[in-house]
């Protein structure tokens, strides 16, 4: 079990309101991913849910429970910090026993779980090492290893992988979502980076400036964006927004196309500029294109590597049936 | 500073300090060495330019079997042993209190450094005249107050009290050691470890005081070679009498009151064996924690 319900939280610093009131439930066994730009709110909302910050107003329920004024350690759940924040002094082994041995488990019960959450996580040949002898994502392992042998609630990670490199992000991206597939645990989950959001959500809450902008599965957000700033950040390469005379056409202030909508034509076209940058990553090509007449900079998405060059005229065909309008407010008009 | 040009430049530069140093340090080691073979009584007329007679081990002999050695050796133990007992344990108490944060943080914190600056003779008697003093005491108008009978804390308390005015002296160094050790200490470790269900004292022991390991290492091993040479504070307060004569004292003693360098040069040959064997002691039990 692990249902999490938000009921008009909110909370302040002094006299900064850092989160306005807010809802939000979060059902058993879902992984949800926070996502917002830099101090929008997450790393607090996600403190609020585990404890180690007091609501200034509103109530937090775990499994229908007010937990409102539980302690952390009641609270059932388990989290992973950005810094791992695992104990030094103490072997793998002992780290991830800590908490069984808070919880006065016997020693036998201890050792069992212990090499079992070894196993899972590829950590068995470390488990006498110190933090400080493990890469990056070793201590990663550690940190969910002393998470999952709680058998908590609900898991809550704070960007825990933010201080890897590209590569071992990629995996263990894999490596958490996979770990929930198997344990079917709630996994609340905090980032900045929208492919990871995207990749691994059931749930996708889009925060700034501590409101929630939209909730929904990853495909509802990038199919219809409920405003111009989920419009705009989610999806990469960003969204293309157009205003005036372009968006009048479509009956809307502002009409955005996301860059894998539009066509690169050998001629004809409904709209046509010059190349300035192009990227060329093999699979994709990737076309910053000036003096359209549209906006400063369209980007373009094209399939495979498009022979085209800085200062290039290119010709573009936008799908008709991709525009995204908005009005005034930046509402979607549906 | 990594070349091998600029590796030599630098040692030849520092070479004058490194001869200085020795030399200030090796002279009056050697002339201690030589002085504690010899008889040298400069009342009886025995000087430098005229010889001294070599007595082989006879210093060392009588230092050892006089009835003062060993009380001053283990009074020397217990003051070193006492004073960094308190200083450690009120030196973390006050470390974890001023990291909170609260008002007026930087005047504290001040405040609490201030004995440190204060000369340990100046110290001594203000604490001798104005605390413990048992007829004009702070402490005997504190006890008259409360219709106690005043301590004659120098006279019946007198290790203690020393102890007690060395330890205020030192409890700023640890603090201030202490303090910047705790505020090392990641948050996000004891938010983890308050998650892992460990209440405030366990967190404690987990966590803060294993952190603290090294910088505990650091003060004991310092103060300790400090506070086996105390001298100023016995002096002004007691003169070594009422069972406070340490090691340090007596060598003054037998060097200042009876006019015997020989004797008390090997005083001080055993003062360097005991704080060698004290800090080999130390770094075996304390030590490993330096090298994690
Ligand atoms: N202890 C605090 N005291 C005062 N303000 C705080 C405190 N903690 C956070 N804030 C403020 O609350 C806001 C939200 O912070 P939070 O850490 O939740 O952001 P975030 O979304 O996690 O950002 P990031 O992606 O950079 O981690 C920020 O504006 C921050 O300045
Ligand atoms: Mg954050």
């Amino acid at each position: 079990m692990g249902q999490i319900q938000l009921k008009q939280v909110t909370k302040s610093f002094g006299s900064t309101e850092v989160i306005p009131p807010l809802d939000l439930t979060i059902e058993d066994g879902e992984f949800t991913v926070f996502v917002g730009p830099s101090g929008c709110g997450k790393s607090t909302l996600l403190r609020l849910i585990a404890g180690l910050e007091d609501i200034t107003t509103g109530h937090i329920e775990i499994d229908g429970q007010d937990a409102t004024s539980v302690v952390p350690a009641k609270r059932g759940l388990a989290m992973v910090f950005q810094s791992y924040a695992l104990y030094p002094h103490m072997s793998v082994r002992k780290n991830i026993a800590f908490p069984l041995r808070m919880a006065k488990l016997d020693q036998a019960a201890i050792d069992q779980k212990v090499e079992a959450a070894a196993a899972v996580l590829n950590l068995t040949d470390y488990l006498d090492r110190r933090p400080g002898q493990l890469s990056g994502g070793q201590r990663q392992r550690v940190a969910i290893g002393r998470a999952i042998v709680r058998e908590p609630s609900a898991f809550l990670f704070d960007e825990p992988l933010s201080n890897l490199d590209a590569a071992l992000r990629v995996g263990m991206r894999l490596e958490i979502s996979e770990l929930h597939e198997r344990l079917k645990t709630t996994m609340v989950y905090v980032t900045h980076d929208q492919v990871e959001a995207m990749t691994m959500a059931d749930k996708i809450v889009v925060l700034q400036a501590g409101v929630i902008e939209q909730v929904g599965t990853p495909l509802e957000l990038y199919r219809t964006p409920r405003n111009i700033f989920v419009a705009g950040f989610i999806g990469s390469p960003k969204m293309n927004f157009l205003t005036g005379e372009e968006a009048a056409k479509h009956g809307a202030h502002t009409v955005g196309i996301r860059p894998e909508h539009i066509d690169v034509v050998e001629s004809g076209g409904a709209w046509q500029g010059t190349v300035g940058v192009a990227e060329h990553l093999g699979s994709d090509t990737f076309f910053h294109i000036h003096n359209t007449g549209l906006a400063e900079t369209l980007t373009v998405r094209a399939i495979g590597d498009v022979s085209l060059r800085h200062g290039d005229t290119i010709h573009l065909s936008p799908r008709v049936e991709e525009f995204h309008r908005f009005d005034a407010a930046g509402l979607r008009i549906a | 500073m990594a070349t091998k040009a600029s590796r030599s430049a630098a040692r030849i530069m520092m070479a004058p300090a490194v001869v200085l140093l020795l030399g200030w340090m090796l002279v009056p080691l050697i002339m201690t060495l030589w002085f504690s073979f010899t008889k040298y009584l400069p009342l009886r007329g025995d000087s430098i330019e005229r010889g001294l007679d070599w007595v082989g081990i006879a210093n060392y002999a009588r230092f050892i079997s006089s009835s003062s050695f060993w009380p001053a050796v283990q009074t020397t133990l217990i003051m070193v042993g006492g004073v960094l007992l308190i200083t450690v344990v009120l030196g973390i108490l006050l470390a974890m209190l001023l990291d909170q944060p609260m008002w007026g943080q930087g005047v504290v914190r001040i405040l609490v450094i201030a004995p440190f600056f204060v000369m340990p003779t100046v110290s001594a008697l203000v604490w001798k005249n104005m605390l413990m003093d048992p007829v004009n005491g702070i402490f005997a108008h504190l006890w008259r107050f409360f219709g106690a009978e005043p301590v004659a804390w120098l006279q019946d308390a007198s290790l203690s009290s020393i102890i007690m005015i060395v330890s205020w002296q030192w409890l700023p160094f640890a603090t201030l050691i202490l303090l910047t050790a705790i505020q090392s200490l990641d948050s996000e470790q004891l938010e983890a470890a308050e998650m892992d269900g460990a209440p405030v004292i366990k967190r404690f022991w987990y966590i803060v005081l294993p952190h603290l390991a090294r910088a505990i290492t650091i003060v004991i091993l310092i103060q300790t070679i400090f506070l086996l040479s105390i001298f100023a504070e016995i002096f002004v307060t007691t003169g070594g009498a009422f069972g406070t004569r340490t090691l340090t004292y007596l060598i003054f003693q037998r060097v200042i009151d009876s006019q015997n360098i020989g004797l008390g040069s090997a005083g001080g040959v055993y003062a360097i064996i005991l704080a060698n064997v004290v800090a080999i002691f130390l770094m075996r039990i304390v030590g490993k924690n330096l090298d994690a």
